[in-house]
């Protein structure tokens, strides 16, 4: 390994030798479009099948065009990437794909979002397409709740494939057959349903057309909230506040609290409430159950369960563990139960005409919300999940000016929240706040400084020791279900000892979501958006969990203990084991 | 009666795939390796082997079955009791192979690589089979005909029925 000399576009660069043409462009500035490849350095996921060709470009000496993305560079290279011989290659390259696309993008779930649209207007193609040929067809897949398949607009860029094997280790997407009839599909051209698909939504977070998507539930809740006999209230997800603005082309980690509160408003919702409180109850809920862990030497180390991709990765892949996760729903399953039975009782209302919406960035809480036993009375907690791409669709049908919006608050009860709850949206946050609790429960003394910084950042993997009274609490925290599995095997063969583990299934957890505004393969957007929770959390008077007053008066007036009997019942829940396929 | 044999015999063929991965001094790269074997002892490469593949390899069955379908060396079903075998090199396909093979589709409702629900016959298009001078030709079982015609279909079948 060492530097080596080369000459692109006629700047001189001496750079190391492993780079590809591509990353020693970016190095001179110099922009060589892509498709295919994708680069998540912080997640190490890189994918590069090199099957698009798109990022053609001229070497001298060589007879045909290199890709850029995959070529390795070496001593004395001469690059050149805007000759009209590579940019006649490019745009080939690109005829061909949409040779075999449809072409309704103004129709099309991906429209302004779409790679592919994009790369054809950049590179000038309009009018009638120089190729057409025999289209490929294939039966659309929206057997499960969370993600529509759709290959006829799939390029075979195999994004969503390295997502799911090598980010998320879960194998589920794979190419299959060859030549014309190649198609990214489950094993034996299985529905989704039908296999351990976790619906984390990440496939769908990199898939650069409208092949793989969510599936849509706008139009139900439109029809929820035109039905005068119902009641719909809407709940909103910690990290929706910090990614929503970027739909409506505000700078990434701008916090949109108020002007989403707003805007919900007027979309017609009956009231406007925050997951976030229900956050705070899970950590009641939780801190409590890890108290009564520790102290009645029960199982450990204790798993957090807020994240429903994360919860069918376990019941996948570690049907031998399933006493080891909190028994705690996730926070809008909570608040969906609390909806229907507390605030029903409070306000007389029937919980048979209240209608729950969650607006959550993640595609597995639409599967979540459809697991049986998470019901009450017949009454499933909560009735819709939509993505914040999907809230972001319904402010622009309603013709609402989002960024003119006066800031609004929360509806109360139900909408008051404290910084420990704000946290959940990203990786190291669940923990965090459990902490927060969890320390001046254990030890009856104040907690002054509630910055556990050692739990927070994007390593995959994270681990911290905290004293509690004389005892050292062993915390690690895992992000991306890649990680989860190496902690999980870990601790299934014995070599590592925790006694509470936070995982979220999505890099970057929540922030990273499968519902949130398409990054485009830009990771510091994530960071941006971890970035505003952090100072989400403490602009807040409030940041323990237990000192919100609302979650105080929930308990003295309906739950009675945190941990007892009637929250036991409503509040917690239990897993299931399942195939591997 | 009947069935409890046919299961005994799948144990046996497990049995011996078993044997045969445990073997192996590396697992890592062994896949395509078990399912020639897989596919020398059943036959074909049915959805109940590439998951028991999968298993013992403790790889992704998508991984699996995305090899199996890529080379067209695996089946996924079971050959027909004759196999019908359509040559559509050079010579044979510029002679109306492709009529020939498409008659047999017709007349069997398969398509190549498939076998009919009774299991009698199955389609297999073969590359060049080196009896140019007989073109286009077609095997049964091993049996040569030559310079068939389309109406010559029926006749060939009828021997097989
Ligand atoms: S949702 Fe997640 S687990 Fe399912 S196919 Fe996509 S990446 Fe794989
Ligand atoms: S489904 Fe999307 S991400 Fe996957 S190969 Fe097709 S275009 Fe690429
Ligand atoms: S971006 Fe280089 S081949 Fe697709």
């Amino acid at each position: 390994m060492g530097n080596v000399n080369i000459v692109i576009n006629d700047i001189k660069l001496n750079v190391p030798d492993t780079m590809t043409i591509l990353e020693a462009a970016k190095e001179a500035n110099i922009k060589i479009p892509t498709l295919c490849h994708l680069n998540l350095h912080d997640l190490k996921a890189v994918n590069k099948v090199a099957s698009c060709r798109v990022c053609m470009v001229e070497v001298e000496g060589r007879r045909n065009l290199a890709p850029a993305c995959a070529t390795q560079i070496y001593e004395g290279m001469v690059i050149h990437t805007n000759t009209p011989r590579s940019v006649r290659g490019r745009r080939t390259s690109v005829e061909l794909l949409l040779s075999d696309h449809p072409a309704d993008c103004l129709v099309c779930e991906k429209n302004r979002q779409c790679d592919l649209q994009k790369i054809a207007a950049d590179l000038g193609i309009r009018g009638e397409l120089k190729y057409k040929g025999e289209m490929s067809t294939y039966e659309k897949d929206s057997s499960s709740h969370s993600i529509y398949r759709n290959l006829d607009k799939c390029i075979l860029c195999r994004r969503c494939e390295t997502m799911c094997n090598e980010v998320q280790t879960c194998g589920i997407l794979s190419a299959m057959d060859r030549g014309f009839e190649t198609v990214v599909s489950p094993a034996f051209g299985l529905p989704m349903v039908d296999t351990a698909c976790t619906f984390c939504g990440q496939c769908v977070a990199v898939c650069p057309t409208a092949a793989l998507t969510e599936i849509n539930k706008v139009g139900e809740v439109w029809k929820a909230i035109n039905d005068k006999e119902k009641y719909v209230v809407v709940q909103t997800a910690p990290a929706v506040r910090v990614a929503l603005g970027e739909e409506f082309d505000m700078e990434p980690g701008t916090i949109v609290t108020g002007k989403m509160a707003a805007a919900l408003r007027k979309l017609g919702f009956d009231k406007v409430f925050d997951t976030d409180f229900a956050a705070d109850l899970t950590i009641m809920e939780e801190a409590s159950e890890f108290a009564h862990r520790l102290q009645h030497n029960g199982t450990l180390p204790i798993l957090t369960s807020c994240c429903p991709g994360w919860v069918k990765f376990f019941e996948h892949q570690f049907p031998d563990l399933l006493d080891i996760p909190s028994s705690c729903m996730s926070p809008h399953e909570m608040f969906g139960v609390i909806v229907k039975t507390y605030y029903a009782e409070k306000f007389n209302i029937k919980p048979e005409d209240i209608v729950v919406v969650s607006v959550m960035p993640c595609l597995a809480k639409k599967y979540e919300a459809a697991r049986p036993e998470l019901s009450h009375d017949e009454l499933q907690n909560v009735d819709y999940v939509i993505t914040t791409r999907e809230l972001a669709a319904m402010i622009k049908e309603a013709g609402i000016d989002f960024e003119k919006l006066q800031d609004d608050d929360f509806d109360h009860p139900l909408g008051e929240s404290t910084g420990a709850s704000v946290i959940f949206g990203t990786t190291g946050g669940v923990i965090e706040a459990a902490l927060r609790t969890a320390y001046e429960w254990l030890t009856g003394t104040t907690l002054e400084n509630v910055d556990f910084v050692q739990l927070r950042g994007f390593e995959g993997i994270r681990e911290a020791t905290v004293k509690v009274n004389d005892m050292d609490v062993k915390i690690a925290v895992a992000h991306g279900l890649g990680n989860a599995r190496k902690l999980l095997e870990a601790i299934r063969d014995g070599k590592a000892q925790y006694h509470a583990i936070e995982i979220m299934a999505c890099p970057g957890g929540c922030i990273g979501g499968g519902g949130q505004p398409y990054h485009h393969g830009n990771v510091e957007i994530l960071k941006k958006r971890v970035a505003a929770i952090y100072s989400e959390d403490k602009g807040k008077k409030i940041r323990k969990s237990h000192e919100n007053p609302e979650i105080i008066k929930l308990y003295e007036e309906f739950l009675g203990k945190p941990y007892g009997e009637k929250a036991h019942h409503l509040l917690h829940t239990h897993y299931i084991a399942r195939k591997k396929i | 009666m009947k069935k409890v044999c046919t299961n005994k015999l799948t144990d046996e063929k497990f049995k011996a795939l078993d044997e045969f991965i445990d073997k192996l001094s590396y697992k890592d790269g062994a896949l395509i390796t078990v399912l020639h074997k897989a596919q020398e002892i059943f036959g074909y490469l049915p959805v109940e082997v590439q998951l028991h593949v999968a298993q013992k390899l403790d790889m992704p069955a998508a991984k699996v079955n995305g090899v199996v379908t890529f080379y067209s060396y695996f089946s996924e079903t079971p050959k027909g009791e004759h196999v019908i075998s359509v040559c559509l090199g050079t010579a044979c396909f510029v002679r109306g192979a492709e009529n020939i093979i498409k008659e047999f589709e017709k007349r069997l409702s398969i398509k190549p690589g498939q076998t009919t629900a009774d299991g009698k016959f199955s389609i297999d298009a073969l590359r060049c089979v080196g009896a140019c001078g007989l073109a286009p030709v077609v095997m049964v079982d091993g049996k040569v005909y030559g310079r068939v015609k389309v109406e010559d279909v029926d006749a060939i079948l009828k021997n097989y029925i």
